[in-house]
């Protein structure tokens, strides 16, 4: 017995001096802690463990190293909630004192910790996914950094080739906060200034079931409905328009023409195929290193393990957030002397290498980058899929106007009624 | 307890704490000299904060104290002034149910209303919305609408009885729930009201950790003597009398509903100090901070800890906080919520007073002979 226990106890030093001295081999220099947050409950939960893969996958390209020392990635989960989201991200700076924080996925938890990272200067804040204007535009926090663009940003270009089908006057269908806001402003500022008019805007809530009063409202002489619906919310609405026998071409926001809306089956697939909508990422974007990226996340995650088909925005988001992250790292060889200042500095100057493009960040440390606009269509096997229409480069937050012109986008805002 | 004793205790107004107990205040009354009735009253309550007061009230009270002196800045501020908030929120559950029966979910909608009382009463983001009132308006305004609405629910709601209520106070924390999310002239809806702070005040900033913590843990100590005098006083016996059995009392000349309509008040009261504090904790106010899954998460919390004493909402609250914010450090997967739900079932399963129950079957079997000191048992 006694012996037993002394074996176990040499057993269990020894390996534990191996491990020891391997991890002290493995890197020169401390670990750098990372903290990830991403919804891995609620509603995104889906969308938030694609974030974290996205996230782990440019870990994983850089082996788990970046300039001699090693990456611990701390992980925490909130509901899409702000307060738990604020919870989360406190518990990884001050209990597990991260050097570096990235996350988190949805709008009002990026304000919310954007609010927060204020009170933590001794941390920078890289975001994760989530895409509210008001992060940067309003109060925006000097260590605050977001790699990715916005929702309004998202939309730029489809406005233009909303114009170029002929559509003349369009009603807008959209769920009632910021993110569709955003979207719709995005849409609007271009379309507006070409000469659209938009003489309808339905809001509708979220998570909203019945949409007969808002198909009952559109206007028999509008070309073409703009829907930024997510999810669910979109399905019902298509299935319920097609059973009231509408026939309006239809434009969607970055989230209605993913692969779960193109999958969905009834008499009305069909007659998605036209609709153009706009994203950061395209599935069926030609470029060498976007096909690269979807085949290394395909080898690291196949479906079987639970990834997606093809990364998701998620992913895709994460990952150029936590690439910016890591190459920042590169850049100043590791140090984060100095209340993290060269870091800081070579973030901010930093010509970011994404898969869709090169991203920069402006004044506010908001991502200054690329759009795509993109046509569903059928492909030879009658499966729906989408298809590069356009590649806009250099989206501002800003859409293009003054930054004193520019006004955040809300119900009212913009317009252009008659 | 005969009813003629229930009926002695209503009469004897604030000596009825004592019923059935030898105490001084009887032979005080008896001497029928007005001063030296004044002068016992006060050895009364001396002797009584000598009986009452144990070694382990003074430990749990100088660990209270000196806890932010000794501890960090995350666990004074996340962990365990977010505790005692909840607990306080809990508590006004843990009242209900515990001596008036019953069970309000509703209880983190009224403290939802005291939280969006000073987000719109005072200031915030949404400039346009709030009022900007100081906070000695915007605070006193907030509690008092949030007890008018704690009031009407427990109107609404006493009338029913066991689920009912239960469905009844859900229905209600829901439609709240629906009206913040998709009212946008007074809650700003899906988005809600953000950059709540506490006032600063004698020079102190009190969203600071170490303040917050005093601030929380006065109001929560204010809330508990509430509670654990409250049910030793007249109106608390009589509560405690109609969840035994409300026909009797009505038989006896109380009114039934009117009693549970006040315990519904008392109850928002310490609801609205905890939600205000929440939205100063959190500094912000969304739907999602009334949403149904805190509606349950406060009742969790009472049961967790155990609804016979006051002391269990907190209990519960401090395991609650505890597992929402280590879980993800013992499983470092997308499956830390189970080890929350476990543990709440492993808490209820074995033990289905909660914690206290706990506690007090522990004490049962490894110390003196005794168990815990619920009021109910002291009465009787």
């Amino acid at each position: 017995m006694k012996l037993t226990t002394r074996v176990w106890t040499r057993t269990v030093l020894s390996a534990a001096t191996a491990a020891a001295l391997a991890g002290s081999v493995w890197a020169q220099g401390q670990p750098v802690k990372i903290g990830l947050l991403a919804t891995l409950e609620g509603p995104f939960a889906a969308g938030g463990a694609d974030g974290m893969r996205g996230a782990e996958l440019a870990v994983k390209q850089r082996g788990g190293i970046v300039a001699g020392r090693k990456i611990e990635i701390i992980k925490a989960s909130s509901d899409a909630k702000p307060d738990v989201a604020v919870n989360a991200t406190r518990k990884l700076v001050e209990q597990d004192k991260v050097e570096i924080m990235v996350g988190p996925l949805s709008g009002g938890e990026g304000i919310a910790v954007k609010d927060y990272s204020k009170t933590q200067p001794q941390v920078t804040f890289i975001n994760g996914a989530s895409g509210a204007q008001a992060t940067t535009l309003v109060n925006p926090s000097p260590n605050f950094f977001r790699f990715n663009t916005e929702g309004a940003q998202w939309m730029m270009g489809l406005g233009k080739a909303a114009m170029d089908k002929g559509y003349k006057r369009v009603m807008v269908i959209a769920e009632d906060y910021a993110f569709p806001y955003s979207q719709v402003q995005g849409f609007m500022a271009e379309y507006c200034k070409l000469g659209g008019k938009v003489p309808e805007k339905a809001w509708v809530p979220l998570g909203g079931k019945d949409y007969s009063s808002v198909i009952a409202k559109i206007p028999k002489d509008v070309d073409a409905l703009l829907v930024v619906l997510g999810g669910a919310d979109a399905v019902n609405f298509l299935t319920q328009y097609e059973n009231a026998g509408g026939d309006k071409p239809m434009l969607g926001g970055s989230i209605m023409v993913s692969q779960d809306i193109l999958n969905y089956k009834g008499k009305r697939r069909d007659s998605l195929v036209g609709t153009i909508s706009a994203g950061p990422v395209a599935d069926a974007f030609e470029g060498a290193e976007w096909k690269a990226f979807v085949a290394d996340y395909q080898k690291n995650y196949p479906v079987s393990a639970g990834g997606f088909p093809s990364p998701s925005l998620f992913a895709y988001v994460y990952y150029q957030n936590m690439k910016a992250a890591l190459d920042g790292l590169d850049a100043v060889k590791g140090d984060l002397s100095g209340g993290q200042a060269k870091y800081r500095e070579a973030l901010s100057k930093m010509v970011l290498k994404t898969p869709t493009g090169d991203v920069r960040l402006d004044a506010n440390r908001q991502a200054i980058g690329t759009t795509f606009v993109t046509e569903v269509v059928k492909d030879a096997k009658g499966n729906l899929t989408t298809k590069v229409l356009r590649k806009v480069d250099n989206v501002e937050q800003t859409l293009g106007m003054k930054a004193e012109d520019f006004k955040i986008g809300s119900r009212d805002v913009p317009a252009c009624p008659t | 307890m005969s009813a003629a004793r229930w009926r002695n205790a209503m009469k004897s107004g604030a000596q009825s704490s004592n019923v059935g107990r030898p105490n001084f205040s009887t032979q005080a009354t008896t001497a029928s000299s007005r001063d030296s009735y004044a002068v016992a009253d006060s050895a009364t309550v001396f002797s009584r904060v000598q009986r009452s007061v144990k070694p382990r009230h003074l430990l749990v009270a100088s660990v209270a104290l000196a806890f932010p002196f000794f501890s960090t800045p995350f666990f004074t501020f996340q962990v365990m002034s977010q505790s005692l908030i909840l607990g306080l929120i809990a508590l006004s559950l843990s009242f209900l149910a515990g001596y008036g029966g019953m069970v309000s979910l509703a209880q983190m909608t009224v403290a939802g209303i005291a939280g969006y009382g000073v987000a719109v009463f005072g200031t915030s983001s949404a400039a346009e919305i709030s009022l900007g009132w100081p906070w000695w308006v915007a605070v006193p305004t907030a509690v008092s609408v949030a007890v008018i609405c704690a009031t009407l629910i427990g109107w609404l709601s006493v009338r029913t009885e066991g689920i009912y209520t239960i469905m009844i106070t859900l229905a209600i924390g829901v439609a709240f729930y629906y009206l913040v999310l998709q009212n946008y002239s007074i809650f700003n809806g899906f988005q809600g009201l953000r950059e709540l702070k506490p006032p600063t005040v004698f020079s102190v900033n009190w969203r600071q950790p170490t303040a917050f913590y005093f601030m929380s843990l006065f109001c929560a100590m204010a809330g508990y003597f509430l509670v654990r005098y409250i049910v030793r006083a007249p109106f608390g016996v009589a509560l405690q009398g109609i969840r035994d059995n409300p026909r009797r009392m009505e038989a006896l000349g109380f009114h039934v509903v009117a009693h549970r309509v006040a315990a519904y008040a008392l109850a928002g009261l310490i609801a609205a100090v905890g939600g205000i504090l929440l939205a100063w904790y959190n500094a912000l106010m969304t739907p999602g901070s009334v949403g149904v899954s805190w509606l349950i998460n406060m009742l969790v919390i009472a049961v967790l800890g155990g609804v016979k004493h006051p002391i269990g909402a907190f209990l519960g609250a401090l395991i609650f906080v505890l597992l929402q914010t280590f879980a993800i450090d013992v499983i470092d997967r997308e499956r830390f919520n189970l080890v929350i739900g476990g543990v709440f079932l492993a808490i209820v399963l074995f033990s289905p007073d909660g914690l206290l129950g706990l506690w007090a079957k522990l004490r049962s079997r490894f110390g003196p002979n005794q168990t815990i000191t619920t009021t109910q048992r002291r009465m009787t």
